[in-house]
């Protein structure tokens, strides 16, 4: 359905059976808005440190029907859980969390009837501006669709699980959209995950309201094959009093873009914002977010971290806006690098674009190698150099890390990391 | 009978960024004894106390130092604290991130392995931690933050001696530990290293003023000025050299020459 033709890459809307007039008439606006602004270059400043040639010279294909068994890494632990292989359904474990009333967890497909999909699909992700987010509009296969409803407290967390790659047998690319409502007052988590194997190419899009008051903790965990494409895009509106916490773990992934749009939009809402990616080998993360103070009384906190080993590069640049309106806002910007070696490089870009002078802003960022006098007052209480080295990398990542408040993702994560640091062995 | 030496440092030439600090430096310690190091700033006590830990940048270009037998300058740092050397830093450093106990319990459970003894588990380790934090006076709640983090400058210097007290070493080296303790602080360390103190525990301590001394009374004190002891004697000479200070040492010399 999609191939590279000669001169340029165009696509044709996808259309799903069941599909309401709106969602159609969507995907074909966002086939002709990708068709007309074509790969992003790195002419335009928010990609001039990503190219995606090596992504756009490949003829990827969609099928869902193959790839690998998954495993969850969480066990029984979720609450609920929906596992995709290559964009397509595979796994379905939503029927206890659904008893409870408040509850609506299903494939995205099933959900385009609701009154709430009508009012909110496509709402805050842009695909008039951003190409990756028009191609996944024009081109979704399936996601998840988590409604709760006003006043309802989601003990646990629900897990999404997305597998790329593995037995395909020709380039497979997968198109995710997912979208979370959460309603006025109530209190939900997220996990997102993205494993696989071998060469293949993840473009997600994931929407998520915060109603008024609501709490909405969000995890996206991006731990791909080495080969792997990743373009993955959170998108997050907030009402008046709602409390957001965005955390982005990425370890994975050979060109990874993460896109973490944050519009504060209710008066008196609060977000916290945090990142970890953590590089080595020839990988490539580009992490890109917004913030957008649009109403008054609100407050954000960023912190992004990244480790850099090898010839690995990273990339943040993070953007705070503060609109007329928003006053009071209380806004705060960090990003913290380490440089494991003399060929891995970093590019932080931290901005703030202030449009009123009754804001508490700023922002700042740092890159640096490990403490050699930590080091050695490590080393001379007995700590071999390379147990030494690693308790140091993993101490300036545990931030980040031990701030998760779901002991299961923690500890996954943090092993994950550590036998991340493990293969980091190479100096 | 105190035939063994602990330490035996014969003609040390060493130095940083090429200086030549330590100029002929001969000292040994015996197996048991509490020794001294006295001297004006820039004679090279940090230096020597560097240079026996392993510091890098800090380069021994000629002589040796031999401990228990083995050539020390031969091993890297974690080797040396290993076979028992411990160096109380001057300036403690902060690393945010590292757990106070994980970092002891995976010290002292390095040093245990390297000397064959069994390691420590979670349990037996909080026991001994928490004797020994009796002992220099800190507050539990300490041991869960960070490596010093956050500390004051004396809760960093007994977090040092609470770091010895834990992990037992063979030869202890105090690097100006004392400095700018008030009267508690001081007390607390002397009463650290004297509790350490035994017939198999050899302490080096390495200071610019003879208040510690008064509260651990080592068996031998020496002088050093410019990159040499220039005179040893009992702990007479700590007090004689508060009384006539430095000056005195210099006069001397000078006159010698």
């Amino acid at each position: 359905m999609s191939s590279v033709l000669e001169e340029r890459f165009t696509i044709e809307p996808r259309s799903i059976s069941g599909e309401p007039e709106r969602v159609r008439r969507i995907r074909e606006q966002a086939a002709e808005r990708f068709n007309a602004l074509g790969w992003p270059t790195m002419r335009l400043e928010e990609w001039k440190y990503t190219s995606l040639t090596p992504l756009t010279n490949i003829d990827w294909k969609t099928d869902p029907s193959k790839g690998d068994d998954p495993v969850s890494p969480f066990g029984d632990r979720p609450i609920a859980e929906l596992i995709f292989v290559n964009g397509g359904l595979h796994a379905n474990r939503t029927t206890l969390a659904n008893e409870h009333p408040g509850i609506r967890i299903l494939p995205i497909r099933e959900a385009m009837e609701s009154d709430s999909f009508a009012q909110h699909f496509s709402r805050y992700a842009d695909y008039e501006k951003h190409a990756l987010t028009a191609l996944n509009t024009a081109l979704w296969q399936d996601g998840a669709y988590i409604e709760i409803a006003p006043g309802t407290v989601v003990e646990g967390f629900i897990h999404l699980l997305y597998i790329g790659g593995g037995d395909a047998g020709h380039p497979v690319m997968s198109h995710h959209r997912n979208l979370i409502v959460a309603g006025r007052g109530s209190q939900i988590t997220v996990v997102e995950s993205f494993f696989g194997k071998g060469m293949y190419f993840t473009n997600t899009v994931t929407e998520v309201v915060a109603g008024d008051g609501a709490v909405v903790d969000h995890y996206k965990f991006e731990n791909e094959s080495i080969e792997a494409f990743h373009i993955g895009t959170v998108q997050i509106h907030q009402e008046r009093a709602s409390n957001v916490a965005s955390r982005t773990i990425a370890i994975g992934g050979g060109l990874v873009r993460n896109e973490i749009n944050v519009a504060l939009a209710g008066e008196g809402a609060s977000l916290s914002m945090e990142g970890l990616f953590v590089l080595s080998g020839k990988q490539h993360i580009d992490n890109h977010t917004v913030i957008d103070h649009v109403a008054p009384h609100c407050d954000s906190m960023e912190l992004f971290k990244g480790i850099l080993d090898e010839n690995a590069r990273g990339i943040f640049d993070g953007r705070i806006i503060v609109e007329p309106d928003a006053v009071k806002t209380s806004s705060r910007q960090t990003n913290r690098n380490l440089l494991l070696s003399e060929t891995a490089v970093v590019d932080s870009k931290p901005s703030l674009e202030i449009h009123n002078d009754d804001v508490k802003c700023n922002h700042g960022s740092t890159i640096g190698q490990l403490d050699e006098e930590a080091l050695f007052y490590l080393r001379a209480r007995g700590i071999g150099e390379e147990d030494a080295r690693n308790l140091l990398v993993y101490a300036f990542a545990s931030e980040i890390v031990e701030r998760m408040k779901i002991d299961v993702v923690r500890e996954n994560v943090g092993k994950a990391l550590f036998a991340r640091l493990g293969r980091g062995e190479t100096r | 009978m105190k035939l063994k030496h602990m330490l035996n440092i014969k003609d040390l030439h060493a130095g940083i960024d090429g200086k030549e600090i330590l100029k002929g430096l001969t000292l040994h310690v015996g197996v048991g004894e509490v020794h001294a190091i006295m001297g004006p700033n820039g004679s090279g006590k940090s230096t020597l106390a560097n240079v026996l830990a392993g510091r890098p940048k800090y380069v021994a270009t000629s002589g040796t130092v031999t401990y228990e037998g083995k050539d020390l300058l031969a091993l890297p740092a974690e080797e040396r604290a290993r076979e028992g050397v411990f160096l109380a830093m001057q300036y403690p450093v902060e690393i945010p991130g590292v757990n106070n106990i994980y970092f002891l319990k995976a010290a002292l459970n390095s040093i245990r392995k390297h000397q064959g003894i069994e390691e420590l588990d979670a349990m037996e380790f909080l026991q001994l931690a928490r004797e020994k934090m009796k002992l220099v006076e800190l507050d539990e709640a300490f041991m869960n933050r960070s490596v010093n983090e956050g500390f004051s400058g004396g809760e960093k210097k007994r977090n040092e001696i609470f770091q010895m007290a834990v992990l037992d070493p063979k030869l202890a080296i105090l690097d100006e530990t004392d400095s700018g303790l008030d009267i508690d602080a001081l007390r607390i360390v002397a009463e650290g290293v004297n509790a350490l103190r035994s017939e198999k525990h050899s302490v080096l301590v390495i200071t610019h003023y003879q208040r510690l001394l008064r509260y651990l009374v080592p068996d031998f004190v020496h002088v050093l000025a410019d990159g040499k002891i220039v005179k040893s004697g009992g702990k007479e000479l700590a007090e004689e050299l508060e009384q006539k200070g430095y000056e005195w040492i210099e006069e001397e010399m000078a006159a010698a020459r």
